[in-house]
């Protein structure tokens, strides 16, 4: 059974689109990533998924129940992290776990059970009676997943979970996320394409639709044009040079790198870089998803 | 430290009580490049940049910013650098014009200046025609485009920058980014923190900070390849939980329909592609792996 099922989703504030007809599958115990630039649909997206928005038209089944009608059932199969998650700032820990469990009614012997096991793989254990108020960012946000983990739920929504957290606490979530991978099936938006990359799915969404969904793999594959790497002594200069000559877009920084994306060859970049003074090494490489994702959104946004 | 340096600091030291934020730091940042600054939650960052920002006197050591001593002269430190906090300061419920106009009172910009200066921050931000817009309706990545354009009115020397990208689409970092190479272009030194390490690869020195103290420094390039051993690989195929249990994997994690590891033994890849039945193919750490690896805390076990 499908864990996230969306025919002809519509959702409209006024006059602007905010979803303008989604199509999505996903398959229970799957991971997909939610990516595109800000006022995408991406939030939208996950509330309609949700269920706290109805849709203008199409509809959304979780686990085979309607988001809407059947809403009951469907809440009890999904936990929901939003942007605004919160927390009570003024409770400990425990008992911010104890709240969201009996909201979710679980029993007591199973809380523990769970609580045990969710603070253990998040490393919070030793903070159970600290108020929420005083934890870190990271800590506060995985304290914001254990609550909404406790009542097992068969799909997750996360938005943007990992917004302004260091790396150490966004690598300790990913480990979190492999654990749970395996059980459920996961709905995660993120602005990050590193990220995007560990998910078994991406939906890449723009102006309310959905651009292109696949295997990390396979949007990489999607790029209609080879990709070339470039090592040279200043890339925001030799990215200038390109630029001039080749489409913008089609010239992007990697930080000390330069991607071509074009039909074109090695030769042919070295001398265009050697003409301006530029000494480069160029290879074709495999595509990363950031490849695909500037390509595609540009393309979408002509 | 010397004074034709952007910013240098010696032994620059932060107590709060026993509390020991930032411990005998040397920086040595020169003039026209793009310095990162890297480091978890609560390793000194922020305690850093606000001393050499002026706004918090050290318990010890010296920085010069920009040839003045920040301990001793404050005041005269934030007329040479621009700051652009987390939270990007602007009033949203001033227009985009009265945004500059104002901040361009508040870093004392010359009247005879403003029009130039007030010209340069609309094309920096493509928001020419938009001057009457409210700011608070503004996308996010345009409003953090407006709040480095008004750090940048009183044209300083040194631009401080606090994880100027947080929530911010890739696109708009792209473009972000290309507006500090440019800014780099004219001479102007960056000195920015992010937990982006893919951003931090803009830089052409990053340094790794861990409970107050340097763990790491050097250009990006360097850092990786100081970091490469052959050890770390992408495996393609196979089931997770044997490689996990597997001897020779000491770390894992899944990439979507492949894994990313770190083997015991480089010569050791081979045999586990045999044994598993899987692609094994070295790759070169990631400025994030080397990150973590530096702080102490390997990638995913």
């Amino acid at each position: 059974m499908d864990a996230v099922l969306t025919e002809g989703l519509h959702k409209s504030f006024g006059e602007v689109h905010a979803v303008a007809g989604v199509d999505l599958r996903l398959p229970a115990r799957q991971v997909l990533g939610i990516v595109g630039p800000d006022g995408a649909g991406k939030t939208t997206l996950i509330r309609l998924l949700v269920g706290v928005l109805a849709p203008d038209r199409g509809r959304v089944a979780l686990m085979g129940h309607d988001a809407l009608a059947d809403r009951a059932a469907a809440r009890g199969l999904i936990g929901y992290m939003s942007q605004a998650f919160s927390l009570y700032e003024d409770l400990t820990v425990q008992e911010n776990i104890r709240f969201f469990a009996r909201l979710r009614k679980v029993p007591a012997t199973l809380r523990d059970q769970r609580a045990g096991r969710l603070l253990e793989a998040t490393r919070l254990a030793p903070f159970i009676h600290r108020p929420a108020g005083k934890l870190s960012g990271g800590m506060k946000q995985k304290l914001g997943l254990i609550c909404t983990l406790i009542h097992e739920p068969k799909v997750l929504f996360l938005d943007e979970p990992t917004n302004g957290v260091d790396p150490v606490s966004r690598r300790e979530f990913w480990e979190i996320v492999d654990e749970l991978r395996s059980d459920i099936a996961i709905v995660v938006s993120t602005p990050a394409l590193e990220e995007a990359e560990r998910c078994d799915q991406v939906a890449l969404m723009s102006g309310g639709k959905i651009l292109a969904h696949g295997t990390p793999d396979a949007l990489r594959a999607s790029l209609d044009v080879p990709v070339w790497e470039l090592e040279v002594a200043r890339p925001f200069q030799a990215a200038a040079v390109l630029g001039q000559t080749l489409s913008e877009d089609a010239v992007q920084l990697f930080g000390d790198r330069v991607h071509v994306a074009g039909d074109t060859d090695a030769e042919a970049l070295t001398a265009l870089l050697a003409a301006a003074g530029h000494q480069s090494v160029v290879r074709r490489i495999e595509p990363s998803l950031e490849d695909a994702y500037v390509r595609l959104i540009t393309r979408g946004q002509r | 430290m010397t004074a034709d340096l952007a910013l240098s600091s010696e032994a620059l030291t932060k107590r709060f009580g026993d509390f020991v934020a930032v411990d005998q730091l040397d920086l040595r940042v020169e003039r026209g490049t793009i310095f990162g600054f890297l480091g978890a939650n609560g390793a000194g960052k922020t305690t850093t940049i606000r001393m050499l920002c002026g706004l918090l006197a050290p318990t010890s050591g010296e920085a010069l910013v920009d040839g003045v001593d920040v301990g001793r002269r404050p005041e005269e430190v934030k007329a040479r650098i621009g700051y652009m906090a987390q939270k990007f300061a602007l009033y949203n419920d001033l227009t985009v014009d009265e945004n500059i106009r104002f901040f361009a009172d508040v870093y004392l910009v010359p009247r005879k200046k403003m029009r130039d200066r007030r010209a340069f921050v609309l094309s920096t931000t493509g928001l020419e025609d938009r001057v009457k817009t409210l700011t608070g309706t503004l996308p996010a990545g345009i409003k953090q485009r407006l709040a480095l354009a008004v750090a940048l009115l009183h044209e300083p020397r040194v631009l401080f920058l606090d994880e100027p990208t947080a929530g911010v689409d890739p696109l708009s970092r792209r473009a972000f980014w290309r507006l500090i190479h440019q800014l780099k272009d004219q001479g102007t030194t960056v000195f920015v923190t992010t937990h982006h390490l893919d951003e931090a690869e803009n830089c052409d020195q990053v340094l790794f900070m861990q409970a107050g103290r340097a763990v790491g420094l050097g250009p990006p390039r360097a850092l990786r390849a100081g970091a490469d051993r052959g050890d770390r690989v992408r495996i393609t195929g196979g089931s997770g939980p044997a490689l996990r249990e597997d001897p020779r994997v000491l770390e894992i994690y899944a990439m979507g329909s492949r894994w990313h590891a770190r083997l015991r033994h480089p010569a050791e890849a081979a045999a586990l592609a045999r044994d598993h039945g899987v692609e094994v193919l070295p790759v070169s750490p990631t400025l994030e792996e080397v990150f973590l690896e530096a702080i102490g805390e390997g990638a995913g076990r």
